[in-house]
């Protein structure tokens, strides 16, 4: 309903809106992503790093068997194909290039960081100059580097740098960014890629064939086994409570099913449980929401199946399926909270004349 | 060794610290003294820093058709450029009239059209003008300010005389890096500072904030303040953001607000919340694809019918490109004698009319010898400086003015001031202009210095950002 002009009478200027409460859809939206794209990058890197170690560990590897342990990274991940299509084959070398430089493979630990700055600098204006200062170093760190750099200087270095940086960041954001909406919608898109990611990394050793049934149980297959813990900084908590060998099947039950290690399965969805139901205003006993449903069902199966269960209708296809039910559940809350049209393009937004 | 063990000859321009005869000019003074004290090393050391902390801050800005590496620190050099008190406060007044002359030109301009019908300035002018919105004829703005933000372009000629040499009256950009120069100064030589007498800047943002709560429609609730950007992709982005969060206000894109019943709401992970004003960076034309271009992305259907009906207030309003037009601009002074009954307090610079007769013959006849501009383009996009171009170039240029005489105006070159700068081997004497920003809010302000642009390439007078300029921070002193 248009109103009668009236302006407010001169010299008495009102004071604005209080902005506390107000989070934009959009920027809600780079929030999730730009969380979930560093935890992405700090995952890929850890991978990298924990695989090539493991390499360099079995000097026995011949070529056949590196190019098999590369593809069954690869194959975990997702980008065979794609990876094919740009590289001759799959060697140390060509898997780093693929996986940390490449901006073709949109999983890359540059293009993450990348988008990660990207929709940082989207919101530049509602996140903490130390978190952004944080992001912006990373990607010039990461700019500044090489396939060949790292080589040359040792990948230890570079990963660690990529990952104490992700960790500065989730420091920083945890020290300088107020308990509001825009913080859930970080922790969430932060735990939907962490629960992501550790399916991932154990689903890695489904892939990796051992050179024969004898093998099982040996001393390479611990050895992947113990690579697998450290793909996922879990080595020592795993140690801790089980402190005996490591058997396959208590792997998969800690990184699946512990509550108390922070980059298990069940730790993470009973953390996206609680920050979906905070978004979306869930506060009663029986979901109102699909997203809700879909998170109390998964939670429900992580607090109440035995690893005895999931090892009998297979660990592959579990873990591929609370994949699918992650993304499930982080799409329901972007439609749910997310709603506004498709991006204006770059030539548009480029042709605004700055004067 | 020092910083200053060379003097460079200041040569045949007005120099901003050395007089004629190479004595530095009072108000340098301390200055020369702190970096004669400055060994080499550790001036590059602080240099460094900067850039260094530019990079890291993401004080960057987008080049156009430039896809590798788009975005680009603006290089920051580190020697100041100085303007004692009084020679402020002149051009303080200078901006001052010349602004309240433009908001009552353009409020004229909409309404009666005296000054046309006083053929003051030729209403053909007017209505060939492209910034010209003749759909906003008798639509009346909030305390009939049209311009709330302005950033006006200043020289000074061989004299040292200021002359104005643009008035940017839609989207002026810069003020950021006048905000953040300030602070690198004031990390990487803390302690000029505190004796120098140096007027601060960063009031800016808080008189900014205040011009625009001034045009909120009247309502009970607290107004909402919102600043409209292109993009991430646009090349002010970082401005757009820095802006923003200096103010405390929402960053929103066009698709992040839509209109209801005439009023506007941003999309929030509550609900639809209501804005009442917005500062916008967005030319008219893409405002709202329902009016002006269809094909806008950027912009929000039914934003200039919640316009007219007077709940949600633009700044600056839509139309004033009319102003800015460079052609209008040489009617400028008539305009300042005709409102206000003065002379122009800061003169402009002589301009020859390609739409008039006489002076499109000059024009033609002596291309090479003038700057040859158009009249709608920004950023030191389509212009010629005759002297400093070839021969194909000032042809293609002639055909262009004798094509579209309205489109084009002319000037003799002006031999920019010089002010020292850093360059590779030591200080030289490089061409800068200046833009002080103005607000019109309750009050009329110009915040005490602006942005000092500098020509880095040796002899370039193009300082633009997109052309090889760099920046100085701009100290005002409280004394002379």
């Amino acid at each position: 309903m248009a109103q009668p002009r009236k302006a407010m009478p001169a010299s008495k200027i009102p004071a604005p809106r209080p902005q506390a409460n107000v989070m934009l859809s959009r920027v809600a939206h780079s929030l999730y992503w730009m969380s979930r794209y560093i935890e992405r990058a700090e995952n890929i890197a850890r991978l990298l790093e924990v695989n090539l170690q493991f390499i360099i560990d079995f000097r026995g590897y011949d070529d056949a068997h590196l190019r098999e342990h590369w593809g069954s990274i690869l194959a975990s991940s997702g980008d065979v194909e794609l990876f094919e299509e740009h590289y001759d084959s799959a060697d140390s070398r060509s898997v780093t290039e693929f996986f940390a430089f490449d901006l073709r493979n949109s999983n890359s630990i540059l293009s993450c960081v990348f988008s990660a700055r990207e929709n940082a600098r989207m919101i530049r204006d509602q996140i903490s100059v130390e978190m952004w200062e944080t992001i912006n170093e990373l990607y010039l760190f990461l700019k500044s580097r090489s396939t060949a750099d790292v080589w040359a200087a040792g990948p230890y270095e570079f990963f660690q740098d990529i990952k104490r940086n992700s960790h500065l960041f989730q420091g920083l954001t945890d020290s300088t960014y107020s308990r509001s909406e825009g913080w859930e919608f970080i922790q969430f898109g932060k735990f939907v890629e962490r629960a992501h990611k550790t399916t991932r990394i154990l689903d890695v050793k489904y892939h990796i064939l051992l050179p024969s049934a004898g093998d099982v149980g040996g001393a390479l297959d611990t050895a992947q086994w113990q690579a697998v813990l450290r793909s996922a900084s879990a080595l020592e908590a795993y140690r801790r409570f089980y402190v005996r060998e490591i058997l396959p099947w208590k792997v998969a039950e800690f990184l699946i099913f512990s509550d108390s290690f922070p980059r298990s399965v069940h730790f993470c969805v009973a953390q996206i449980d609680e920050f979906l139901r905070r978004i979306l205003g869930e506060s009663s006993a029986r979901p109102r929401s699909e997203a809700a449903r879909l998170s109390r069902r998964l939670l429900a199966d992580l607090q109440s199946l035995s690893i005895d269960e999931v090892l009998k209708e297979g660990l592959h296809e579990f873990l591929v399926e609370i994949g699918t039910s992650l993304e499930k559940i982080s799409d329901e809350v972007v439609q749910t909270t997310m709603f506004y049209q498709a991006e204006s393009t770059q030539e548009e937004q480029q042709l605004q004349q700055q004067q | 060794m020092s910083l200053l063990s060379n003097p460079y000859d200041p040569g045949d321009f007005f120099d901003e610290m050395y007089a004629a005869g190479g004595a530095v000019r009072p108000h340098y003074r301390s200055l020369v003294e702190r970096l004669s004290s400055l060994s080499l090393p550790e001036f590059e050391r602080r240099r460094a820093a900067v850039d260094l902390a530019f990079l890291r801050r993401g004080v960057t800005f987008t080049v156009y058709n430039d896809l590798e590496g788009t975005e680009r620190i603006f290089p920051f050099d580190l020697i100041p450029r100085i303007i004692p008190a009084r020679e402020w406060s002149r051009l303080e007044a200078g901006l001052i009239q010349r602004i309240t002359a433009l908001n009552l030109f353009l409020h004229d301009l909409y309404h009666e059209q005296k000054i046309l019908k006083d053929k003051v300035v030729p209403a053909a002018q007017i209505l060939s003008a492209k910034h010209f919105r003749r759909e906003f004829m008798n639509f009346s703005v909030p305390h009939d300010i049209y311009v709330h933000i302005c950033g006006t372009d200043l020289i000074r000629d061989r004299d040292g005389t200021y002359l104005v040499l643009e008035d940017n009256l839609r989207c002026p950009s810069g003020v950021s890096y006048m905000i953040e120069n300030r602070s690198a100064m004031r990390r990487a030589f803390p302690n000029l500072f505190q004796s120098y007498g140096v007027r601060p800047v960063e009031g800016y943002s808080e008189m900014l904030l205040k011009s625009l709560l001034h045009i909120a429609p009247a309502r009970d609730e607290r107004p909402s303040v919102v600043l409209l950007t292109p993009g991430v992709y646009n090349s002010a982005y970082f401005e757009h953001c820095f802006l923003a969060r200096q103010m405390g206000i929402p960053i929103v894109e066009g698709r992040d607000l839509l209109v209801q019943d005439t009023r506007v709401f941003m999309r929030t992970t509550a609900g639809l919340l209501p804005v009442d004003v917005i500062y916008r960076r967005i030319d008219d034309d893409f405002l709202d694809p329902s009016v002006f271009r269809s094909d806008s992305m950027l912009g929000v259907p039914g934003l200039i019918a919640a316009y007219r009906a007077g709940t949600v207030a633009l700044a600056n309003s839509v139309g004033t490109g009319v102003a800015d037009d460079k052609v209008i601009y040489a009617y400028v002074p008539k305009v300042i004698k005709y409102y206000l009954d003065q002379e122009p307090i800061i003169p402009n610079v002589p301009t020859y009319l390609a739409s008039e007769p006489e002076d499109r013959k000059f024009i033609l006849e002596n291309t090479a010898k003038l700057v040859v501009k158009s009249a709608n383009e920004a950023g030191g996009y389509g212009m010629l400086i005759g002297p400093a171009s070839t021969k194909e170039e000032v042809a293609q240029f002639r055909a262009k003015v004798a094509a579209n005489p309205r489109n084009f105006i002319a000037q003799d070159p002006i031999m920019l001031s010089r002010s020292p700068t850093w360059c590779d081997n030591g200080l030289e004497g490089r061409h800068i202009d200046l833009r002080p920003y103005v607000l019109c809010g309750e009050k009329t302000v110009v915040t005490p210095g602006g942005l000092t642009r500098v020509a880095l390439r040796k002899g370039s007078l193009v300082v633009n950002s997109s052309q090889g300029g760099g920046s100085k921070d701009t100290w005002v002193l409280d004394e002379d």
